[in-house]
């Protein structure tokens, strides 16, 4: 792999750090007119999901870390392995509940998502940023009640659970946010 | 398409152009020499800290090339005018630093540089507060300045007594006290811990409520100031700190050419230890040190930076028509 030094840290770029593999976020100069000059920088560690801030002498360097995005397909789960395909190479490829982590409540068979897989082998999974589900199970609906001040829990087929207002019904497919866990909207079958 | 347009806001222009002028006009009612020195030299900085631009000369009595160097500072250059006479003089020019690009950092910005025959630091401490008045007073409400030494800063923001004779083990512990995460490679270079708690500790508190003037340096940080006899051997250098940004860093001039070639000598040979470019000393200064320079301060302040705490810009791109990415 190749080794990058603090001018080539711009973020999205993946290195390894104290044997992790992490995503810089951002990158700053600190330099005093006369004086040592560093780079404060802020990682995020890709298999904790951790944001760490370190400071590096300015020309350190990190290597690079083997990390690959790949889209994917959500085929099913047994409970214990997911499995995804690649939508063109057909190559099907399974990832553990550590890998899959929360994504799993939001993933549909059938769906697309993200696979980052780092030296092959998958790490983590991300969910498309909204997803459309259905309703499995919810108070009865209050017609009537469009404002929906307090809202209500549903539960979806997935089995994530949103808050949504009190007038959605058992059966209805749902927008949902799956960065935030927040209800967007209807969907008209 | 490409990206054609400004990035400072023609206001912000305006703002420049009117703190240009009054710069112009405060030297002016003082009967300071503005001057115009070369930007590309012979010499370069041998400042370890700092990379000059190369550039190469062909023409005329250069047929095969002559290496010339882009200024760091305009400082060499007008000292000898100093040493010629020339009484007190300023300066507002462009000025050229290798791989600095960042939210405070352009690699070629605008810097006013003066000095004052006859000053020490106190008295040209005193002018950059008028200074600040004139100039950035049009444009922001200026608390009071305040005056702390290198020592007392860092008692007051890093909770370290007596900094000067603090050692590298002293510093890791107040660095890590600090909760700086270990930064990788500092080994046991001193000053590398000093500069690491400077600008990760206590800059960032210096100059929230007014300016702030940091005087009195480490004699290890002394660059081209004179050096008072201790114990602690202390530089006199100081510092303006605005909002935790660094503003300006004045010397009370060094003269002894003996000891300006040492310094250049002893920054090479660290250049070479870690593997920098070697640049030539600037021998036209250590001549003119030799005929005689003066007793006189001066001080170098990053206008760039003034006119982004005048217009509340946050990053010094936003009052530069073409920063380095459009220029």
């Amino acid at each position: 792999m190749a080794t990058y030094g603090t001018n080539d840290w711009k973020p999205g770029l993946k290195v390894m750090h104290d044997g992790y593999p992490c995503t810089i976020i951002e990158n700053e100069m600190v330099k005093p007119g006369k004086g040592q000059a560093f780079n404060r920088v802020k990682l995020r560690n890709l298999k904790t999901g951790r944001v760490l801030e370190k400071t590096f002498k300015a020309n350190d360097s990190l290597e690079g870390a083997d990390v690959v995005d790949t889209d994917m397909q959500y085929l099913y789960s047994d409970g214990e392995v997911w499995n995804f395909m690649h939508p063109e190479t057909f190559e099907q490829m399974g990832a553990d509940a550590q890998a899959v982590g929360d994504a799993a409540k939001w993933l549909k068979e059938q769906d697309m998502c993200i696979m980052t897989l780092y030296n092959g082998v998958p790490m983590a999974v991300t969910p498309p940023n909204t997803v459309v589900l259905r309703v499995v199970e919810t108070d009865p609906g209050l017609r009537g009640d469009t404002a929906g001040g307090g809202g209500k829990p549903a539960k979806l087929e997935t089995g994530a659970v949103v808050r949504v207002p009190l007038f959605i019904e058992n059966g209805e497919l749902l927008k949902v946010d799956t960065r935030t866990g927040e209800y967007i909207g209807r969907v008209k079958e | 398409m490409v990206d054609w347009q400004p990035a400072a806001k023609l206001e912000t222009l305006r703002t420049r152009a009117r703190m240009l002028q009054s710069t112009r006009a405060f030297f002016s009612t003082r009967d300071v020499l503005e001057v115009d020195t070369p930007l590309l030299s012979a010499a370069a900085t041998t400042d370890v800290h700092l990379e000059s631009f190369a550039t190469v000369y062909r023409g005329p009595g250069a047929a095969k090339g002559r290496v010339l160097y882009l200024h760091t500072s305009p400082e060499f250059a007008m000292k000898r005018l100093l040493a010629a006479d020339s009484g007190a003089i300023y300066q507002l020019c462009k000025t050229f630093r290798q791989g600095e690009t960042g939210a405070q950092h352009n690699p070629e910005f605008t810097m006013l540089e003066w000095y004052r025959p006859h000053y020490d630091t106190t008295a040209l401490m005193d002018e950059v507060e008028e200074y600040l008045t004139t100039v950035l007073g049009e444009h922001i409400s200026l608390a009071p300045t305040e005056r702390l030494t290198y020592a007392e800063a860092f008692k007051r923001f890093a909770a370290l007594d007596n900094v000067h004779t603090a050692d590298v083990a002293r510093l890791r512990t107040c660095a890590r006290e600090r909760e700086i995460s270990d930064v990788p490679g500092l080994g046991e270079d001193r000053d590398v811990w000093l500069d690491l708690l400077m600008s990760h500790v206590v800059q960032p508190m210096l100059g929230q409520h007014g300016p702030s003037l940091v005087y009195d340096y480490p004699a290890s940080q002394a660059a081209l100031a004179r050096v008072r006899s201790g114990p602690p051997d202390i530089a006199e250098r100081f510092e303006l700190f605005i909002n935790g940004i660094e503003l300006a860093n004045g010397f009370h001039e060094l003269t002894d050419a003996a000891e300006q070639r040492r310094r250049f000598a002893s920054d090479r040979a660290r250049r070479q230890q870690r593997g920098l470019r070697d640049v030539p000393m600037d021998e036209h200064l250590l001549a003119a040190l030799e005929s005689g320079l003066p007793p006189c301060a001066g001080v170098a302040l990053g206008f760039d930076r003034l006119v982004m705490l005048a217009t509340g810009a946050r990053s010094i791109s936003e009052v530069m028509a073409f920063p380095l990415e459009r220029a």
